[in-house]
């Protein structure tokens, strides 16, 4: 019932574009979980759901309604900011009651709301504290106790956590999963942080330069990136790509070349791409093995991170100078300096077309 | 042997303390005397009044007793205090209206407006006098306070929208967003979040305009023509003697003191409020 619909929206802050004809549907109780490069319009399109920037064109629903010119206060949402702005001159209870207070609700429902809130976040011990003498963690509960006071259908978060440390950024991240198990309510939420994505989301927008790069649940994302740039974005650490060019191409494969590597036969639909067209392998850390060199697939090591239950090994790359990396299980045998030959799983790699799309599996390949 | 240099050391940094403190005396001296002078010679019977005397030689209370016998004294610190208020109320009312529009809603010709602002406070009183002159006499306002009001306004106003439109850009965008997100209205957002916040810099504003409405001279005298609508400074320098050539000092300099009392205390309790209020600019990130 409290799906958010957006179609065809835009905004344009003077003369800049900032969001361009987005399409968007967000089914009731979902966590959705927007993620791109900084200043591709995260928080723009998070405050045009909230109502604090008006759409310059386009619809948005949500629940059914047109909401385009209503005010927050009537869409029924609530929104957790970055820095969180609590109200500094009153109490954890203060803060949450305002909006309940505003909204004329009666003396006795509205402590009821405010107790049942800071029972579900444990603020009950804080209440009467001011926002100076709270921990950051604190603070940021007190922030989502705001929001949710109110009890409004839809949560927008805009990068909540970041300004926690990392062991407190954990807890918080599985306290906000929780609650969303619990209230059962719609979430959007913004980030940069890799791990909050994929950890909570049911959904994940990848945001590119305002618009919609790709859609899907964390495993589609991680798993089928539709294109160079989600699968780049996606992942820590991050993909390696490797130049390749086609050499010939039939119904069922194709085969490649790669330097260093040498041919490879992968069972993609080389669609329009012309025999010799430039090509870009795709490979996660995990899926590229290695082994002793032979002949020209000798690659070089020049560091190895060690990170307790797994290990990291950099290798020169022959064209280009972002460094490729090798994932595996701790303990690992390879030594900086040593030569090594790279084989990708080949169940696993990627391959982009010259416009960086993801070119797909082949028929036959699918079916079986 | 040893001792030398850390001889030297001891009186080098005497040396400083001495001359720290000595500029501190000079500063107070320099400062205070023409009050404490006032003070003083307040307490002096009339017939001591011209030796000059530079410590406290009786204590005297005759002068008080003197000023304050005087109907239009007291009716003249009444009207000072009701002007002097209605100044500080007007001002912080249309100043926090005007900071939130100028502070915090986007709008063409906003810094234009800031400049006039700044502009119309720059005028000297006296190039404003006659058309001023001409304004309360069309609003029939002459011989009353509300003139008196009506052109303290006008200068202090400036002022107060200027500090409090800084103050309020500096509270964070966040803030008044959560409000709005809570339901608030433009007007529940001021009083209910802002005020409370812009406590510092409302009472050093208030305070500033309440010593200019109190102090201010030239309107008052010429705005004013009967004792009972005079102000306090206009009813001391009218404060006359026995005879014509008889200035009375002691009267005078009771009366002074009397007014200048209550600023004194006031600044006390807000120092702090005033401090951080002004210093807002310099230190908040
Ligand atoms: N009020 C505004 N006026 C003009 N331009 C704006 C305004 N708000 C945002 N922008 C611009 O819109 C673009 C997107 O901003 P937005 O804050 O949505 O980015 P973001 O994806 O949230 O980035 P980040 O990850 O750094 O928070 C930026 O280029 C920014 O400069
Ligand atoms: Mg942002």
């Amino acid at each position: 019932m409290t799906s958010v619909t957006l179609s065809k929206i835009n905004k344009t802050f003077g003369s800049t574009h900032i969001i361009k004809d987005l399409d968007l549907k967000i089914g009731s109780g979902e966590f959705v979980v927007f993620v791109g490069p900084s200043g591709c319009g995260k928080s723009t399109l998070l405050r045009l759901i909230a109502g604090l920037e008006s759409i310059t064109a386009g619809e948005m629903h949500i629940a059914g309604d047109l909401v385009n010119d209503l005010p927050p206060r009537e869409r029924g949402v609530g929104m957790v900011f970055q820095s969180y702005a609590l109200y500094p001159h009153m109490t954890v209870y203060e803060n949450m009651a305002f909006g309940l207070k505003l909204a004329k609700t009666d003396k006795e429902s509205v402590e009821q709301r405010v107790m049942e809130t800071a029972r579900i976040l444990q603020l009950e011990e804080l209440l009467h504290r001011k926002p100076k003498a709270l921990s950051g963690g604190q603070r940021q509960r007190v922030a989502m106790g705001r929001a949710m006071a109110r009890e409004p259908k839809i949560l927008l978060f805009d990068e909540p956590l970041s300004n926690l440390d990392a062991s407190l950024r954990v807890q918080m991240r599985n306290e906000i999963a929780r609650l969303h198990h619990r209230l059962g309510s719609t979430m959007v939420y913004v980030t940069h942080d890799q791990v909050e994505a994929m950890t909570l989301a049911d959904k994940i927008v990848v945001l590119r330069d305002g618009r919609i790069e790709q859609v899907g649940s964390p495993q589609t994302l991680y798993q089928a990136p539709a294109t160079r740039f989600v699968a780049g974005f996606i992942g820590s650490p991050t993909m390696n790509f490797l130049p390749a060019e086609l050499l010939s191409s039939d119904a069922n494969n194709c085969r490649i070349t790669t330097a260093g590597i040498g041919e490879l036969g992968l069972p993609r639909d080389a669609g329009s791409e012309r025999v010799g067209s430039r090509l870009m392998l795709g490979v996660r850390p995990e899926h590229l093995c290695l082994e002793e060199a032979r002949g020209d697939n000798a690659f070089e090591i020049v560091n190895v991170e060690y990170l307790g239950n797994e290990v990291y090994v950099y290798l020169d790359p022959k064209v280009g100078d972002s460094l490729l990396i090798h994932r595996s299980e701790a303990p690992s045998q390879w030594k900086i300096g040593q030569r090594v030959a790279l084989v990708p799983d080949l169940e696993h790699v990627h391959l982009f077309d010259s416009q960086d799309r993801a070119l797909s599996l082949t028929r036959q390949r699918q079916a079986a | 042997m040893n001792q030398h240099p850390m001889n030297r050391y001891q009186l080098t940094r005497l040396a400083k303390h001495v001359g720290k403190w000595a500029l501190i005396a000079i500063i107070i001296v320099y400062a205070v005397f023409p009050f404490y002078y006032a003070v003083i010679t307040s307490l002096k019977p009339s017939s001591e009044l011209f030796e000059v005397n530079y410590w406290l030689t009786s204590l005297d209370f005759s002068n008080y007793a003197q000023i304050f016998a005087q109907k239009s004294f007291l009716q003249a610190i009444g009207n000072s205090i009701l002007i002097a208020l209605s100044v500080v109320l007007i001002a912080l009312l249309l100043g926090i209206t005007a900071s939130y529009a100028l502070g915090r809603v986007r709008f063409r010709g906003r810094s234009t407006v800031m400049l006039i602002i700044l502009g119309v406070s720059m005028f000297p009183q006296v190039a404003v006098l006659s058309g001023l002159f001409e304004v309360i006499r069309s609003l029939n306002l002459y011989n009353n306070p509300g003139g008196l009001i009506l052109s303290y306004t006008i200068f202090t106003l400036p002022f107060t929208v200027w500090v409090l439109t800084t103050f309020m850009r500096q509270l964070p965008m966040e803030l008044e967003e959560a409000a709005i997100m809570d339901g608030a209205t433009p007007w529940e957002t001021i009083t209910k979040v802002f005020l409370p916040l812009m406590w510092p810099a409302m009472a050093t504003t208030g305070l500033l305009a309440f010593i200019a409405a109190w102090n201010e001279f030239l309107f008052a005298l010429t705005f004013t023509l009967t004792n009972s609508e005079r102000t306090v400074p206009v009813a001391i320098a009218l404060i006359s003697g026995g005879s014509q050539h008889e200035l009375p000092w002691g009267p005078i300099m009771a009366a002074s003191v009397t007014v200048t009392i209550p600023l004194v205390i006031l600044v006390m309790i807000f120092q702090r409020r005033i401090v951080s209020g002004l210093t807002a600019g310099a230190v908040k990130g």
